[in-house]
């Protein structure tokens, strides 16, 4: 408790003493300055916490004991090349279709929010067609594109005369090419929409007020608006990514040796199933781990100016709570009077600033 | 930027016959007002008279249907060519557009810059400076209204009396000959409007031509050379305030004055 509430409580037993001095019996002449408070238990919270960490130390212990998950098998397998290089094909495929997915996406957005009646019917027909069609269909077309169009290349238009180059099909889309096409297209539907939600999300008077400044339409956009509309653009577009990252699985149709399809076809041979998906779903784990991790950070940056002091991250949080004990350490026993929450939480002057700073 | 100036030469605001309808709905209904350069004038008039869309014409944030806007006989958003008016290029728009600057009822500052990057953003955009240049101008803005210590502060890290000075300071970036003011303190708490005015008086001295649309009207009668009343999209009349303010001539100007003053 800091010391003005403790002063305000003080005067207020004092008033209410003086005021009602004549009505009140002796007894209620207490000093409330000096009295224990006494916070609220919360039954219903300990209950429910306990049998949860019942729960789940009794499903650690089963992972444990229990010798059907062979980790002996798990810790075998979880090195070995074919499972690295589908852990880089996962990565890869997502990175790349992400990265290709949310520029195409954020340029559909622009084109749905533009004046232009054709450009606003082009990108939604765009997001509709792609929102439609399942992505396993899509990524079976592009890889067998050479079904449809035996040879891609430039000549006389509405013909197939490709007088100037042309190229046989089947040698221009390869395998990841036509997974990195399927991916890229099906995400940047989705990210459309999330893109254009976040830049209606910005408030209509800071468009007008960069307008008024004769801020130039791209400037206006990159400097002004998507900062702003990050905000609630990232949280989406984890969410996005890290499906796409379990999503990257189903290029196994066009037999893609990602991550998933790898450990299928170890299993498939040596029949381990559950240590193998263990394998799969323990990489999953890491990557999704770093990337909300990323997301805290980004987030974070992107939170500047959003509320008066940025919170502390839990890196800085640990490191204060350890210069704290570091420093109690070293005192003498004489702030014994200080309340107990006073080492965790002295806030420096301007620590919001500061804290913005350290984001930058 | 010119202070004080003895007898400015530059803002000369000329409204001529704007007409503006927003669905049907007549907001301006032919008004025609010219404003000499240097002189405050305050736009008064009830909710929905069409104010703050006059104000918003004079910068082209609403375009008009009929009638023009000029600035120093430039017009705003337009351009004559072989008897018609072709709407401008989005660029040139822009470009005329700084002429004329305008400070919100709302603030609209950026709320993930700081003060001083708020004032040094249009500046740089428009490649008018250099960064070091645009932050000696903007520390000198923010000085000018009183603000030098907050520059690193975000706008949420300031009251709203604070928050307007940054955006009058903004706007003073682009060293603007007209400035325009829509409701400037209608958000604020009302021991913060006085700071605010503080700073529009010391700018009705600096010769920059001044349009406020207020409720305020004991500042509007100290500050202003001339009083516009609008109602339903035309102006009833228009004088210097010891003449509209006192001795209205129009019983509708009358009836607002005295429910205003009331």
């Amino acid at each position: 408790m800091s010391t003005t509430a403790h002063d305000r409580l003080r005067e207020n037993a004092h008033g209410d003493a003086r005021g009602a001095a004549d009505a009140a019996p002796v007894r209620d002449r207490v000093d409330l300055g000096t009295v224990r408070v006494i916070h609220t238990r919360h039954w219903f919270r300990w209950t429910l916490s306990a049998i949860i960490a019942f729960a789940v130390a009794q499903f650690v212990w089963s992972l444990i004991t229990n010798p059907n998950y062979e980790w002996g098998v798990f810790a075998g397998y979880f090195f070995t090349e074919p499972v690295l290089i589908g852990v880089g094909y996962t990565l890869s495929l997502t990175a790349i279709s992400a990265s290709i997915g949310f520029v195409l996406g954020t340029v559909l957005a622009l084109g749905r929010l533009s004046k232009s009646p054709l450009l606003q019917s082009a990108a939604w027909l765009y997001i509709w067609f792609f929102r439609s069609v399942p992505l396993v269909v899509q990524l079976v077309v592009w890889y067998n594109l050479g079904y449809l169009y035996p040879t891609l290349g430039l000549g006389t238009p509405f013909t197939t005369d490709f007088w100037i180059v042309e190229f046989p099909t089947v040698q221009l889309i390869s395998a990841f090419a036509a997974a990195i096409l399927g991916l890229s297209l099906h995400q940047a539907a989705y990210s459309a929409e999330i893109v254009r939600g976040g830049i209606l999300s910005v408030d209509q008077g800071q468009l007008e007020a960069a307008a008024a400044l004769g801020i130039p339409a791209g400037k206006r956009l990159r400097r002004i608006i998507l900062p702003q509309a990050m905000r609630s653009i990232v949280p989406n577009a984890t969410n996005e990514v890290i499906g796409l990252v379990k999503g990257a699985s189903v290029v196994f149709v066009i037999a893609i040796p990602e991550l998933f399809y790898a450990v299928q076809v170890i299993y498939m041979r040596n029949s381990r199933v559950i240590p193998l998906l263990l394998v799969a779903v323990v990489w999953y784990t890491i990557i999704t781990t770093i990337l909300s991790v990323a997301q805290y950070y980004i987030e974070r940056h992107y939170a500047r100016g959003s509320v008066r002091t940025l919170p502390p991250t839990p890196f800085q949080r640990v490191r204060r709570w350890i210069a704290a004990q570091w420093a109690r350490l070293g005192d003498s026993p004489a702030p014994s009077a200080e309340p107990p929450d006073a080492p965790t939480s002295p806030p420096r002057p301007g620590a919001g600033i500061d804290a913005a700073e350290e984001t930058r | 930027m010119s202070i004080a100036a003895p007898s400015p030469t530059t803002g000369l605001v000329e409204i001529h016959n704007v007409h503006k309808s927003y669905g049907g709905v007549e907001v301006l209904a032919g008004i025609d007002l010219t404003i000499a350069p240097g002189e405050v004038v305050a736009i008064l008039g009830p909710s929905g008279s069409g104010k703050s869309t006059l104000l918003r014409t004079i910068n082209h944030l609403e375009s008009v249907d009929r009638g023009s806007v000029t600035v120093d006989g430039q017009l705003i958003g337009y351009e004559l060519r072989g008897g018609r008016l072709h709407e401008l290029r989005e660029k040139d728009i822009l470009r005329r557009r700084t002429q004329v600057g305008i400070v919100f009822q709302n603030f609209n500052l950026f709320p993930h810059l700081t003060a001083l990057e708020n004032i040094v953003e249009a500046p740089l955009a428009l490649g008018r400076t250099t960064r070091a240049g645009a932050r000696t101008l903007a520390e000198r803005l923010l000085d000018r209204v009183g603000l030098s210590d907050k520059a690193d502060h975000f706008p949420r890290q300031l009251s709203g009396g604070q928050q307007q000075r940054v955006a009058i300071a903004r706007a003073l970036a682009l060293d603007p000959k007209v400035l325009l003011f829509d409701e400037p303190t209608s958000a604020l708490d009302p021991e913060l409007v006085g700071e605010v005015l503080d700073v529009i008086r010391a700018l009705a001295q600096s010769g920059t031509t001044l349009v406020i649309v207020t409720h305020e009207i004991g500042f509007a009668r100290e500050v202003a050379d001339r009083i516009v009343f609008l109602d339903a999209g035309r102006i009833l009349e228009e004088g210097p305030p010891s003449r509209v303010l006192v001795d209205p001539e129009h019983p509708r100007t009358r009836e607002f004055l005295a429910k205003v003053l009331a």
